[in-house]
């Protein structure tokens, strides 16, 4: 079986083309929107979604986030709401790569084996979890591995090159470059610093790399994917749709903003 | 003298390389802050060894701490119980108020011999942020303590101490505006500024190697109290009862005796308004392993994974997780884990007040108040030693607010 990750980064990379992946947050601002709002996103460009599952606790998180993961909590949003809205996206997108974005406690409630098995079975293709390095990963890999989810690794600007080999046994799918030393939503990337580290990451990966953290326009976005080879967007476009008051607003703001990063990404000098 | 000390007994519980106690601690944090861990572990593991370090150490613990803290034979309380004699270990009478500042000179210290020149800190009673703001004025660093809203109104005093020290004190307004959610901004703050900053955690919990260093500082406070015992009443205690919110003071009151046999520990979590109406903080007796702040532990959530709002009338308690060790010596039946409400500690603040004019901190009070309970059932000949953790000037708005008296 092979993973959509897997096909669509060697799709982008035979076309030349960067990987646009937003995220968002399920179950913002309404539960019910989400599974709209991510055909909306891959209708105006997106290759890759990254959907975040709510914690209370995001300590890696900025105040975006923060807000919009409290907000989807009191709303009732739960680890097995979100695999739901994904079983529902799949029955419309058989293609698309969506990642679960989140940490790691909802998952320990939820018990390994039936969430890895659970969200197989719901069409999701890798989970990326913030608090949980791969040294601490052991217990969950081997049930990610039986039902072929990949899970997807962070590399830091603090990460040092050992320590890129030893992630690299573990990685799958795509490397996360988190581009500053920082919380989502900050405001401090600087493109031109990106250079030197991502030349590091590729002499230790051969995955594809996508960057996040502080890419909030077309303009930040198309200087990226210059470099790399995806681009996450997520404190930007949450904010971008928190004024919606109806799921067809929301879709509409998520697309009108979506749809000017995938143009400046795909013509860049 | 290396900060290992003469006991073998602490051999009984070391974590292995990257924190694991038993299935607990580890180092369950994003990317960025792993080679930060790396470096501070590879610290701790050099100046921990070091004779001019420990030499400073013991030294700031004498003279500026005012080390060693007497134990205190409380007569009255032991004729109130009316069973085994009551004996207190005074970290109340600790400069800045309780035992945190065992931690925080080891860690200001370390801080200093790593080049820091910013600390961080959270906060939830304000003791740990009072001796943190303290360190860092004798260190000449600059100090920003994070503290959840609910505890700035409830520790206004603490508060005000902490700005005199010079400390920026940051509101935390986020999910239950408590300790916990403080420890998640000190985080995020750390994560942001991690080159010239060093955070000082306040308890035993966190990633590898915090819970394993700041047992470490504040085992000062066991290793002394069974050389006290011995000397003055030459034989070790029955039974330690210390109170657990994070549970940096019952560790380290603790660990030095883990290879006594005899010796029983019961640590103290709060029952708040009681551990049936879910308004509590006893994450131990009441809560299930997850992971929280970094390390795998018993905490409080609900049955989707997120962490519950606790209560306790003791801001310091109020905390959802637990250090990982203590989870470990719970599951391994060397330590036990009970809990006290809201009201039986009042009642004993009251009681160790008016019977020994000693005013204890609300935590502390949690501990009183089980250690006279247990003392009832035990002989005379026997001696239940409490760790009478910190003062509680800091709670006599709280207590009159609670008694419905206006100051």
């Amino acid at each position: 079986m092979s993973n959509r990750i897997d096909c669509r980064f060697e799709a982008l990379s035979a076309a030349g083309r960067q990987a646009l992946v937003p995220f968002i947050t399920s179950g913002y601002p309404d539960p019910g929107w989400t599974v709209a709002i991510m055909h909306a996103l891959v209708e105006a460009g997106a290759d890759v979604l990254e959907l975040g599952v709510p914690f209370s606790d995001p300590m890696a998180d900025g105040p975006v986030i923060q807000a919009a993961s409290e907000r989807a909590i009191s709303l009732g949003v739960t680890l097995g709401g979100v695999l739901e809205a994904v079983k529902e996206f799949r029955r419309q997108d058989g293609i698309t790569p969506v990642v679960l974005m989140g940490y790691l406690n909802p998952i320990e409630r939820y018990g390994h084996q039936s969430f890895a098995q659970d969200a197989a079975a719901s069409g999701v293709d890798g989970v990326l979890l913030v608090d949980c390095p791969p040294e601490e990963m052991s217990g969950l890999r081997e049930h990610l591995d039986e039902s072929g989810i990949y899970p997807i690794c962070l590399v830091a600007p603090t990460t040092t090159p050992q320590r890129m080999d030893a992630i690299a046994e573990h990685a799958r799918g795509y490397i996360y470059y988190v581009s500053f030393k920082g919380i989502t939503g900050a405001n401090r990337l600087d493109e031109a610093a990106l250079v030197a580290p991502l030349n590091e990451i590729r002499s230790h990966f051969g995955l594809p790399v996508a960057v996040g953290f502080g890419i909030k326009d077309s303009e930040s976005a198309a200087a990226v994917a210059g470099l790399a080879d995806g681009v996450v967007i997520g404190s930007a476009l949450i904010e971008h749709v928190e004024k919606a008051a109806s799921k067809q607003e929301a879709c509409e703001l998520a697309a009108g903003f979506l749809a000017p990063i995938r143009h400046a990404m795909d013509n860049k000098a | 003298m290396s900060i290992e000390t003469e006991n073998p007994g602490l051999l009984h519980s070391e974590p292995d390389e990257f924190g694991h106690f038993g299935p607990y601690g580890g180092t369950y944090v994003s990317e960025t802050l792993i080679h930060a861990l790396d470096e501070l572990k590879e610290a701790y593991g050099r100046w921990r060894r070091d004779d001019e370090f420990m030499q400073r150490l013991d030294s700031d613990l004498a003279h500026y701490v005012g080390r060693p803290s007497p134990i205190y034979f409380a007569q009255r309380l032991t004729e109130l119980a009316g069973g085994a004699r009551i004996i207190l270990k005074r970290e109340d009478l600790n400069h800045t108020g309780a035992h945190k500042i065992n931690n925080t000179v080891g860690q200001g210290l370390l801080a200093h011999y790593m080049g820091k020149s910013r600390i961080i800190a959270e906060t939830g009673a304000g003791q740990h942020g009072v001796a943190s703001a303290t360190v860092a004025a004798r260190l000449d660093k600059s100090c920003v303590v994070y503290m959840g809203e609910v505890d700035i109104h409830r520790q206004a005093i603490n508060v005000f101490r902490m700005r005199l020290l010079g400390a920026e004190v940051r509101s935390v307004s986020s999910g239950s505006k408590t300790l916990k959610d403080a420890l998640n901004e000190a985080m995020r703050d750390w994560v942001t500024n991690i080159d010239d900053t060093f955070y000082i955690i306040g308890t035993v919990a966190g990633p590898h190697p915090y819970p394993v260093m700041v047992r470490d500082f504040n085992a000062v406070v066991g290793r002394e109290a069974r050389r006290q015992m011995l000397a003055q009443c030459e034989t070790l205690p029955d039974v330690l009862v210390a109170c657990v919110g994070g549970g940096s003071n019952a560790m380290g009151l603790f660990h030095p005796f883990l290879g006594d046999a005899g010796v029983k520990m019961i640590g103290v979590e709060a029952a708040g308004r009681g551990l049936a109406t879910g308004q509590h903080a006893a994450s131990l007796c009441a809560g299930r392993p997850g992971v929280l702040h970094g390390c795998r532990t018993y905490l409080m959530d609900d049955d989707a994974g997120q962490i519950e709002h606790t209560h306790s009338v003791s801001a310091g308690l109020d905390y959802p997780g637990v250090g990982p060790e203590h989870a470990w010596l719970k599951d391994s039946g060397r330590a036990e884990y009970v809990s006290i409400t809201d009201d039986e500690a009042l009642q004993a603040f009251h009681n160790l007040t008016r019977l020994e004019g000693i005013l204890p901190a609300l935590e502390s009070s949690h501990a009183v108040a089980y250690g006279m309970k247990l003392a009832a059932d035990m002989s005379a000949d026997q001696t239940v030693l409490i760790n009478l953790s910190g003062r509680g000037d800091k709670d006599v708005q709280t207590v009159a607010e609670l008694e419905n008296i206006s100051l």
